[in-house]
C-alpha cells in the first residue's frame, strides 16, 4: 500500500540511473544504480514520510535491495 | 549470497610448526631480500617462491580442494609475521589472499572455479587485482570498462593506473560494468588467466613506500569464456569477503611492520642500556609508551578478526552486510593506518640518527615510507567519507 509513496521518495532521493517508472517491484535498485550515499538519503526520507525509525539491524543492503523489499521494511515498522 | 563457510583451520600444533616456518623463510628468505627489493623497486621474487614452495598461497583454499584451510585469524597472523620481515613481500602475500578470499567465499558453488582453485593449489599461482581506474581513481564501487558479452565469450579493456606485481602475478581479477548501458555501479568481478589478458605499460610506479609491490599501471586488453564471470554481483563480493578481507589482512602486515619498528627501537634500548646504565631512562620510558599503542593496535584487531571468523562461521549475511559492519571494518583500517605511521615514528624517535640512518642495524627509513602508503590503500578520506555517510543513519556507537 505504500508503493506509490516508496516510489516517490525513490524518484527524488535515489539518484537512480533507470526511471523510476521503468523499473517494476521486484527490480534489483543497486543494478539501477543505487549507491550506499543514496541509500542514506532515501532512508532519511522514509522515516519522515513514513515517521518510523529504521532500526541498525535493518541497516543492510538486503533492506533496499528492491521497491518491494523496503515497501515491506516500512509495512512492518509502521504498524 | 554466502553460505556458512567453516574454515576449520589448523589444529595448535599445526599451526605453531606453520608459523615457526615462516618465520624461518623471513629470517632466511625474505629478509636478506628487503633492501634491495626497496632500493631497486623489483618484485619480491625469492620471498614469494619460498612461499609459494611452502603451498602458503593456497593457505586459505578449503582442504578438500588441496588447501591448507587456514581460518581467517591464521591467515592474518601469517601476513602479520611477514610484515616484520618486508612490507612489500607481506602486501603482495596480503593483496592475493584477499583475491582468494573472494573466490572461496563467492565462487565455490561453481564447477569452473572450483576447478580453478584446485589449480591454484597445484601450481601455485599467484593473483593480481585491478579495481582502481583512469578516471575514477580509488573508488572501488564505480567502473567506466565494460565487458562485452557474445555467445559464451567476452572482451573486457580496463585502464588500469594501479595494478601490484601486475607482471609477476600469473592471472589478474578485474572489475568493470555489467554491460555497456549499465550504470557505473553495476559492476562484476572477472578472473583473467594468463593467455586471457595482454597489458601494456602505461605508468611506471617509482613510489615512497611499498616498492617492490611493482604497482605498475597498465592498459588492459583481454578476451575469455563467459564462465570466468563470477555469478554474483561485485558489490556482494565486495562487502562480503574482499572488504573485511582485505583491510584484515593489510591491517595485519602493518601490525607486523610497527611490531619490527618496535623491535628495533627496544634493541636500540637495550644496547643503549648497556653501554650506559644511567642514560637510558628516558628511551625506555618511551619504549613503554610505544609498546602501549602497539598493543591498541593489536587489540583492536583481534576484535574485528574474531568477529568477522563468527560471522564466517555462521554464514550470517545479514551481519555482514549490515552498516555495522562495514563500519568496523572501515575503522580497523583508519586506525591501523594511522598507528602504524605513529608507531614507526616514535620508534624513530627512540633510535635517533641510527634509525634515520640508511645504513644502520636500527634503520628505520623502509618502515617510515612504507607506513604513509597504507593511508592511500583506498584513501583514509574516502572511507571516512563512507562512515560519515552510513553513521548518519546507525544509531549505536
Ligand atoms: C601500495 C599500493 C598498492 C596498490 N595496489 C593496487 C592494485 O593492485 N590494484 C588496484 O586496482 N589499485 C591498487 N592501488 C590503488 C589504491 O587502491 C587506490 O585506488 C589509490 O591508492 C587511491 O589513490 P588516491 O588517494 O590518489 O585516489 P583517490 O581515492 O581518488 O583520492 C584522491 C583524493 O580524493 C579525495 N576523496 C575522498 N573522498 C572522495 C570521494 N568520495 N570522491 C572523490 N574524491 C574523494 C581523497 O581524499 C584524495 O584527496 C594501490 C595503492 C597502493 C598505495
Amino acid at each position: 500500500m505504500h508503493s506509490e509513496k516508496v516510489r516517490e521518495i525513490l524518484d527524488k532521493n535515489g539518484r537512480l540511473s533507470s526511471p523510476v517508472p521503468d523499473l517494476s517491484d521486484d527490480s534489483d535498485l543497486y543494478s539501477a544504480g543505487l549507491t550506499s550515499l543514496a541509500t542514506v538519503s532515501v532512508m532519511l526520507a522514509l522515516e519522515d514520510e513514513f515517521d518510523i525509525e529504521i532500526p541498525d539491524n535493518m541497516l543492510s543492503r538486503k533492506t533496499f535491495e528492491s521497491i518491494s523489499s523496503i515497501v515491506e521494511t516500512v509495512n512492518e515498522l509502521a504498524e | 549470497m554466502m553460505k556458512p563457510l567453516c574454515q576449520k583451520g589448523l589444529d595448535k600444533d599445526e599451526f605453531s610448526a606453520l608459523i615457526k616456518q615462516v618465520h624461518e623463510i623471513g629470517k632466511t628468505v625474505i629478509l636478506p631480500a628487503a633492501a634491495d627489493v626497496d632500493s631497486e623497486a623489483r618484485f619480491p621474487k625469492e620471498g614469494i617462491d619460498a612461499l609459494k614452495e611452502a603451498k602458503l598461497l593456497s593457505a586459505y583454499v578449503p582442504a578438500d580442494l588441496g588447501g591448507m584451510e587456514l581460518n581467517i585469524t591464521q591467515l592474518a597472523k601469517v601476513c602479520e609475521i611477514l610484515g616484520q620481515y618486508c612490507g612489500s613481500t607481506a602486501m603482495v602475500y596480503a593483496m592475493h589472499q584477499v583475491l582468494v578470499a573472494c573466490l572461496v567465499h563467492h565462487s565455490l558453488g561453481d564447477g569452473y572455479f572450483r576447478r580453478y582453485l584446485k589449480e591454484l593449489v597445484e601450481e601455485q599461482r599467484l593473483i593480481a587485482s585491478a579495481t582502481t581506474e583512469v578516471g575514477i581513481s580509488g573508488d572501488l564501487r564505480s567502473s567506466i570498462c565494460a565487458v562485452n558479452v557474445e555467445g559464451d565469450r567476452f572482451t573486457l579493456n580496463k585502464q588500469a593506473p594501479v595494478i601490484s606485481y601486475g607482471e609477476d602475478a600469473d592471472d589478474l581479477m578485474v572489475t568493470c560494468r555489467r554491460s555497456e548501458d549499465a550504470s557505473a555501479g553495476d559492476q562484476l568481478h572477472v578472473l583473467l588467466k594468463k593467455g586471457d589478458f595482454e597489458l601494456e605499460h602505461t605508468f611506471s610506479w617509482d613510489t615512497m613506500g611499498f616498492r617492490g609491490t611493482c604497482s605498475d599501471g597498465y592498459n588492459i586488453t583481454s578476451s575469455g569464456h563467459v564462465q570466468q564471470i563470477f555469478p554474483e554481483p561485485f558489490s556482494e563480493i565486495l562487502s562480503e569477503a574482499m572488504h573485511p578481507s582485505a583491510h584484515i589482512l593489510w591491517g595485519s602486515l602493518w601490525i607486523g611492520i610497527a611490531t619490527d619498528a618496535v623491535n628495533k627501537a627496544r634493541s636500540y634500548v637495550r644496547s643503549a642500556a648497556r653501554k650506559n646504565p644511567e642514560g637510558a631512562q628516558v628511551s625506555s620510558l618511551r619504549l613503554a609508551e610505544v609498546a602501549t599503542t602497539l598493543q591498541e593496535m593489536r587489540h583492536n584487531m583481534y576484535v574485528s578478526v574474531k568477529n568477522y571468523q563468527e560471522i564466517l562461521e555462521a554464514g550470517d549475511s545479514a551481519a555482514i552486510s549490515n552498516f555495522g559492519f562495514a563500519i568496523q571494518i572501515n575503522n580497523l583500517k583508519l586506525s591501523c593506518s594511522e598507528l602504524m605511521v605513529d608507531i614507526v615514528g616514535r620508534s624513530l624517535l627512540i633510535c635517533g640518527l641510527s634509525g634515520y640512518r640508511n645504513d644502520s642495524e636500527y634503520s628505520l627509513s623502509r618502515h617510515i615510507r612504507d607506513s604513509y602508503g597504507a593511508a592511500l590503500m583506498v584513501n583514509n578520506d574516502r572511507i571516512r567519507g563512507h562512515n560519515a555517510t552510513m553513521l548518519t543513519v546507525h544509531r549505536e556507537g
